[in-house]
């Protein structure tokens, strides 16, 4: 199953979101201890002040993982929907990533883009997002034919509940504004790590 | 031990050991040296094996995989594992993941390639630096043992530990003048 039709065709046609407001939107449609994988940065800090979860992990620095990292436990748990969170400055680093996830074609993980065509977490230098490249085609060209641009909230919405739905990979290309983030993850990696792992049910509650 | 049985070559050993723990999740960056692994665990069913485009993709894949419950091991040469201190010091190091790594030693007894060469002589530093444990491989008697032991010990610890194949074990790549 592909996204519906009325899909923006560019990057330039989606309307710019607020981070932290569609984060919380998509934290509120997960009904069944789906996992998220938070990249580094202010994407990384909405998704915490969007509500912990266990099943949240917090990436701290590994700049451009966060797709592997959501790869590997969509691997190691086939059963379960997987969502890696990831800023565009971040996937522009690890590009051969999506070429993975399309040829072993993990039909429980959703990528999910927030660009907002900066750095902005070291002061809002462009990426080159800003300067004509564009994720979702970027990502469909690596074969994630269920790729596309996120029209606006709503259109979201109902992508995110299609992904969880139906089989992926899917990958969701939101563009956003510059605002900051509520608030900043605590930086404590082994108890990120062991919180989601009982979350995941790998450690006993 | 049968797994010991003489005759056994390096990688169908190596195969042994990691099936007997479960390693059953083998992702890499190929390499000549490597190919005989690479073919073995692709052949066989108990595995899920490959290639991913970086290194430190392999590493991130693991590193979830781990998280999961499932475990794994990233394979690559010398100038594969050189592209990885990033990924090592801010997630598999301080996030206490036991990545298992396996590396086929370039750059050394016979190496022709200059690049190889220098890139070889920055991983014991990184690995040493950042006090990841590493075992060099250049006997077949001691293989088994090293490796059983040690993946108990990554798994009960929760450390990484990463796994040097000399030239001594495998021949290494030889230069065709």
């Amino acid at each position: 199953m592909a996204f519906p039709p009325n899909q923006p065709v560019s990057r330039e046609q989606a309307k710019v979101m607020n981070r932290f407001d569609i984060t919380k939107r998509m934290v509120a449609l997960l009904r069944n201890e789906e996992a998220v994988i938070g990249g580094i940065g202010y994407t990384n800090f909405d998704l915490w002040g969007a509500g912990q979860r266990p099943q949240n992990f917090y990436m701290l620095g590994s700049m451009g993982l966060a797709v592997p990292i959501g790869m590997g436990v969509a691997l190691a748990q086939p059963r379960r929907k997987v969502i890696a969170l990831e800023g565009d400055g971040s996937i522009l680093m690890e590009l051969g990533s999506l070429a993975t996830v399309a040829a072993r074609k993990q039909k429980n993980l959703t990528v999910v883009i927030m660009d907002n065509g900066a750095y902005q977490i070291t002061g809002g230098q462009t990426a080159l997002t800003a300067e004509g490249a564009d994720i979702v085609a970027i990502a469909k060209g690596c074969g994630l034919t269920q790729s596309a641009w996120a029209a606006d909230e709503s259109a979201f919405e109902e992508m995110i509940a299609l992904s969880l739905r139906e089989d992926g990979p899917w990958l969701i290309g939101c563009r956003i504004d510059s605002a900051k983030p509520v608030e900043t993850t605590e930086r404590d990696p082994p108890i990120l790590k062991d919180r989601f792992m009982r979350g995941l049910g790998v450690k006993g509650s | 031990m049968e797994d010991g049985t003489p005759g056994r070559a390096w990688y169908e050993i190596v195969a042994h050991v990691l099936k007997r723990h479960q390693v059953d999740l083998v992702t890499y960056v190929p390499d000549n040296v490597l190919r005989p692994l690479l073919e073995l665990v692709h052949a066989d069913p108990f595995f899920t094996a490959f290639a991913v485009a970086r290194e430190e993709e392999g590493l991130g894949i693991n590193a979830g995989a781990w998280m999961g419950g499932r475990r794994s091991i990233l394979m690559m040469q010398t100038s594969g594992f050189a592209t990885l201190a990033n990924a090592l010091a801010s997630l598999t190091v301080p996030f206490q993941i036991p990545n298992l790594m396996l590396v086929s030693e370039r750059g050394t007894m016979g190496e022709f390639n200059i690049g190889q060469q220098l890139v070889a002589r920055t991983m014991r530093p990184v690995l040493n630096t950042l006090l990841i444990e590493s075992h060099t491989l250049t006997r077949l008697d001691e293989l088994e043992f090293i490796l059983d032991r040690s993946i108990v010990q990554a798994v009960a610890t929760q450390a990484p530990c990463c796994y040097i194949l000399s030239p001594l074990l495998t021949g290494g790549k030889v230069f065709a003048a």
